[in-house]
């Protein structure tokens, strides 16, 4: 196998943490799994702690009075301390947990949506008229379509940071988009197309200046970088950070949102229901404390813990080892896919500048057909716009294909790619 | 798999996709419709002009994958200059093969260079693909009617 700096250096007992690896197709293909960015394979670990949930805790939480009920509810909150700990958040009851990250977002939007003037001496929250929100062109739908209900309900004006030839911000009007109008600042710090990362610090520091708030969409980021909200410099902090557990080798239906505890205090409830309240009378309610005021509901119990147990196993391997191993494998794919005749790199081309998600384009073939063709020899990419339209439509192409690696990435596993796209070539007869 | 691949990619729909019949908008027509793959994100303007109950041209800008495009260029071949109701047969003979599954025989004499879709019947994810133009067809030509009334 190639040798390259950077790889994890236990990388094969790695692998055989994730049972899936171990799949082939028609008897003795081996699967190839290049879509970790659409979403990450789990470790057995992880399999077990959900399963140990369910067979031997499993209970509603923080309501039930009994033996199980009071073991769910610890592992319930321990999944709360890990994903804490995870991101350095100053405080765990600022961890909130949603369904994904895309209703993390659409919890900020909506409740600053709904948040009233301040009267007080805290941030002024509300949104009017001429009030401005501001996102970038690469992000993901999930980070523009809130804002542009929002923005829309309020009368106030979405505007965006448009991108570089070489897929990244362009950051030359900053002082003109973020100004004294600008309320919000909403943007991905790893780009999930074309694998951009983001100077969150940068235009954090920028937002702050003005008073605006900053929400990261870490959905691309928390699975590859280390983060440390608790170090970060305040004016360079966002306000808030949401990722999604499936992506951190967790389970589906669970997300993240983190949060200012100032800010999660003075916006008002998402949804309402059990769990969130104080107390509730026919004419009134009052709210309970975060992260419960958002959390209504039977909460993703059984997740939480699988969760927990991801977060758990991502920080013993060490993000600086995983973010290094990824490096290393982008920079091995970067290299080999330039190789590929007719093939088109969209976004930074070094690896020190990006995440491990590389779209390309195959002139001759539709990114849908390479994506069925790599399928056939049991490579699993993304084809299609990946939840980006508006940035592609920057780069002037309707759909891309997208090879994600991650942890459990070899380079053996880019060289079937590069070999099942040159075979791509050859059948659909291009020379 | 790749005796699969082949099912799906027949030398038919491959020479669709590389010389696409009837592609381009062109100005006569009753009614035009952009339809789209939201999924995928496959896109395809159309139009219909239809004359004295005959399908007098069908004419389309698309993009999208082999499949999709394949399908438009076999649509034209098959609907272009026929009666209105007859080729609505060929749809809804065209839609049943793609919803098939897999089961359903095609009759070369009703859907023609259209049988080579068969293979595409057994892939769920491209079933879709291949159904874009002919929902944008119907959906185009039930508005030219409408307008024609």
């Amino acid at each position: 196998m190639t040798q390259l700096t950077g790889l994890l250096p236990e990388l094969e007992i790695v692998r055989k943490d994730f049972p899936i690896l171990e799949r082939t197709f028609d008897g003795d293909l081996p699967l190839v799994y290049l879509d970790s960015a659409n979403t990450s394979q789990k470790p057995q670990i992880v399999i077990d702690a959900m399963v140990d949930h369910l067979e031997r805790h499993n209970a509603n939480i923080a309501r039930a009075m009994h033996h199980l009920g009071a073991e769910a509810t610890e592992a319930f909150e321990n999944g709360r301390d890990t994903t804490a700990r995870f991101i350095g958040a100053p405080d765990r009851d600022e961890v909130i947990f949603t369904k994904n990250a895309s209703e993390a977002l659409n919890l900020v939007a909506n409740t600053l949506a709904w948040a009233r003037p301040s009267t007080g001496s805290g941030t002024d929250l509300s949104i009017g008229e001429g009030d401005e929100v501001v996102i970038t062109e690469l992000e993901h739908h999930s980070n523009i379509v809130p804002w542009q209900l929002l923005t829309e309900r309020k009368g106030a004006k979405l505007r965006w940071f448009g991108l570089t030839d070489d897929g990244q911000l362009d950051l030359s009007n900053i002082d003109e988009l973020i100004n004294e109008r600008t309320k919000v600042v909403s943007l991905a710090w790893v780009s999930n197309m074309l694998g951009t990362i983001l100077p969150i610090a940068a235009i954090a520091r920028r937002a702050h200046q003005v008073g605006a708030v900053v929400v990261v969409d870490a959905s691309q980021a928390a699975p590859q970088l280390p983060i440390d909200l608790a170090a970060m410099p305040v004016e360079e902090r966002p306000d808030f950070l949401a990722f999604t557990g499936h992506k951190t080798v967790g389970p589906t239906g669970i997300g993240v949102l983190w949060g200012r505890r100032e800010l999660l205090e003075q916006l008002p409830p998402f949804l309402g229901g059990g769990e969130m309240i104080a107390t509730v009378r026919m004419e009134a309610s009052t709210y309970a404390g975060i992260p419960h005021k958002f959390e209504a509901g039977t909460p993703p119990i059984a997740e939480a813990v699988g969760l927990g147990a991801a977060l758990e196993y991502l920080a013993h391997i060490g993000l600086d080892a995983i973010h290094a191993h990824e490096q290393a494998i982008t920079g091995y794919a970067l290299r080999g896919l330039q190789t590929v005749k007719g093939l088109k790199v969209l976004g930074p081309l070094d690896p020190a500048l990006r995440g491990g998600a590389i779209s390309f384009e195959l002139d001759g073939v539709h990114p849908h057909d390479v994506a069925q063709v790599l399928d056939s020899r049991g490579i699993a990419v993304r084809a299609g716009h990946h939840c980006a339209k508006p940035a592609h439509a920057r780069f002037g192409v309707q759909a891309s294909t997208r090879m994600s690696s991650y942890l459990y990435t070899t380079p053996g596993e880019i060289d079937a790619l590069i070999e099942g796209l040159e075979y791509t070539r050859s059948y659909f007869k291009l020379d | 798999m790749s005796q699969d691949l082949d099912a799906l990619y027949q030398e038919i729909i491959l020479d669709h996709y590389k010389n696409p019949h009837g592609k381009g908008l062109r100005d006569a027509f009753e009614a035009e419709v952009h339809h789209v793959n939201p999924t995928c994100g496959d896109e395809i303007t159309l139009r219909v002009h239809v004359d004295g109950g005959t399908v007098a041209d069908v004419s389309y800008d698309a993009l999208g994958c082999s499949i999709s495009q394949a399908s438009a260029s076999v649509l034209y071949d098959l609907v272009v200059g026929k009666p209105v109701d007859e080729a609505m047969v060929i749809q809804e003979e065209f839609l049943q093969l793609m919803q098939g599954k897999g089961t359903v025989e095609p009759d070369e004499e009703v859907l023609e260079d259209g049988i080579a879709f068969a293979g595409v019947a057994k892939f769920p994810a491209r079933v879709k693909c291949a159904l874009l133009s002919w929902m944008a067809w119907k959906d185009a030509t039930a508005r030219a009617l409408k307008e024609e009334d």
